[in-house]
């Protein structure tokens, strides 16, 4: 499964969500997941299972397919509550 | 031996070399699998050359409009940009710019260590560029080899530190915790945006800029690449009507029609931008893991002073009113500018949108809707005519049609020139000592009740 963080400049903030899911992805042992991060105008439907991005971009990334929208980028509590079912989901946890 | 010597300067003094050198280092710290450290090391060092090929297509849609612009108003135009400045710099001064920044985050987790400064810096693409505008002011002024990187290094660590602390007070007050900091380079604007805002506040009760029902749909902005293209197209646009076809034509066209040639370059821009991004993100993605995993392992209680746009979802109607304000400050700047008949910074739309944005939601924190509109609009002049003065202190680079942007590259900068003016190396190594040392004495006054 691949993962894909979003943000405007592809830089800083999705580059951070990515470290995060990371870290939370081995504190759970799930491995086979590649997580990565872009910004929102490389970001294409299909070029990741899940597209991770924060509210204040939410609408423009509406099309990429399944997306998570996160209410407060920097809440681990709710990145792993969110990350936690997607795992369930795609049945790897 | 001398010829081996003559080969490992080489080999340093090759900036992609040198950077994937340090992504080695850093991976087998932390000791990872032979397959990530390959990768890591390879990606590190091809998105070095990624940021110089961007460079290239950069150049190529610059120049142009250099002459345009001084054709159409005989006076340069400058577009504030720190993709494309550093990109411009990485051929003389990447190897430099490499090691200041590699000296510059062990700088920074020292101060965190031994200081009440706690806060490791993590947003990677500002810690490179504030490094490359170092580099090139310290070269300037005369420091060269073991006293270049040793001061550089220091700049950057103490930039790293600095920073985040002058807006902690508003993060504080927007976010209600002391978690989290802020890592930008707008630091000053934002916190001269909170500023405003209390001042302008009134009497009565705080009106926020989120009991506004805004019209959605502009979140396209947020998208660099198409926000990019379509201001530089107006802008590019409007300068090659004002210098005419026939001068367009017949000096950079080729022939090919005025209006389609700005359409074009303006698009050439956007795209040298986006490839830049795409090194920088590639030479990132070792370096700034490393980073983190080693300060988490020695430092204590720190904060990670994290990307502007965390400070976004609190108040996303603030972000708007900011980026529209900040960019009128902007415009209304660069009337004047060229009504004073000199140097002209145009309005970037990036730094206009990631600065003035944080600038509204600050002002909106202290202030309400006025201090997030006159927050943010403070913060669009700050950012038009600080570059100015950073012109002249770049050398040759000056000269580029491209600047460094946001409020901090321009406090750092004048800092640092204003001391090479006054006395030379000297003075400027001793400016730099003692601003360290305040931080430190500082830190010796009030021990542990204001540390957390």
């Amino acid at each position: 499964m691949k993962i894909l963080t979003v943000c405007g400049s592809g830089l800083g903030t999705s580059f951070m969500v990515e470290m995060n899911i990371k870290q939370l992805l081995n504190e759970m042992g799930v491995d086979g997941v590649e997580v990565d991060h872009s910004d929102l105008g490389s970001a294409t439907p299909g070029s990741a299972d899940v597209f991770f991005l924060a509210r204040d971009i939410a609408e423009g990334g509406a099309s990429l397919g399944d997306v998570v929208v996160l209410e407060n980028i920097i809440d681990l509590e709710e990145l792993r509550t969110k990350l936690t079912a997607v795992l369930q989901d795609k049945n790897l946890l | 031996m001398n010829k081996a010597l003559n080969i490992l300067i080489n080999v340093l003094s090759e900036p992609s070399v040198l950077v994937a050198l340090i992504a080695l280092v850093g991976l087998l710290a932390q000791r990872k699998n032979l397959s990530d450290i390959l990768k890591g090391t390879t990606k590190t060092f091809v998105g070095f050359l990624v940021i110089s090929a961007g460079a290239g297509v950069l150049q190529q849609a610059l120049a142009p409009f250099g002459d345009m612009f001084k054709a159409a108003f005989h006076v340069s135009g400058i577009v504030p940009n720190n993709e494309a400045i550093v990109a411009l710099a990485v051929s003389k001064y990447g190897s430099s710019t490499a090691l200041i920044m590699f000296f510059g985050m062990i700088v920074n987790l020292l101060i965190a260590r031994f200081t009440r400064f706690k806060y490791i810096f993590l947003t990677g693409h500002i810690t490179l560029y504030m490094s490359c505008m170092i580099a090139i002011i310290l070269s300037v002024s005369g420091f060269t080899s073991v006293s270049l990187i040793l001061f550089g290094a220091l700049t950057v660590g103490i930039f790293m530190s600095l920073s985040p602390a002058v807006v902690q007070p508003f993060v504080r007050k927007l976010t209600g915790n002391d978690n989290v900091a802020l890592g930008h380079s707008g630091a000053v604007g934002f916190a001269i945006g909170g500023l405003v805002g209390m001042a302008v506040k009134g009497k009565k009760d705080i009106v926020s800029t989120e009991e506004i029902n805004f019209p959605k749909g502009l979140g396209f902005l947020r998208d660099s690449t198409v926000s990019i293209a379509l201001t530089m197209a107006v802008f590019y646009i409007i300068v090659a009507i004002f210098a005419g076809p026939a001068y367009v034509e017949s000096h950079l066209s080729n022939g090919k029609n005025y209006i389609l040639f700005a359409l074009l370059q303006a698009g050439m821009f956007s795209a040298g931008v986006f490839i830049i991004l795409s090194g920088v993100r590639l030479v990132l993605a070792e370096i700034v893991p490393a980073f983190k995993g080693i300060s988490t392992k020695i430092v204590p209680n720190s904060k990670p002073a994290l990307d502007v746009p965390i400070v976004y979802t609190y108040a996303p109607n603030a972000v708007l009113i900011g980026f529209f304000s900040s960019f009128v400050g902007g415009i209304v700047s660069m009337l004047i500018l060229v009504l004073s008949g000199g140097i002209v910074i145009l309005p970037g739309v990036v730094p206009h949108f990631f600065t003035g944005a944080a600038a509204g939601v600050f002002g909106n924190t202290m202030g309400g809707v006025r201090g997030a509109i006159l927050g943010a609009f403070v913060n669009g002049v700050l950012i038009s005519f600080m570059p100015i003065l950073l012109i002249p202190v770049l050398g040759d680079l000056g000269l580029a049609n491209a600047t460094f942007s946001d409020s901090d590259f321009g406090v750092v900068g004048l800092f640092l020139s204003g001391l090479n003016q006054m006395g030379g190396k000297m003075i400027t190594m001793i400016g730099i000592g003692l601003v360290l040392l305040i931080m430190i004495l500082v830190s010796l006054k009030k021990p542990k009740s204001s540390a957390q």
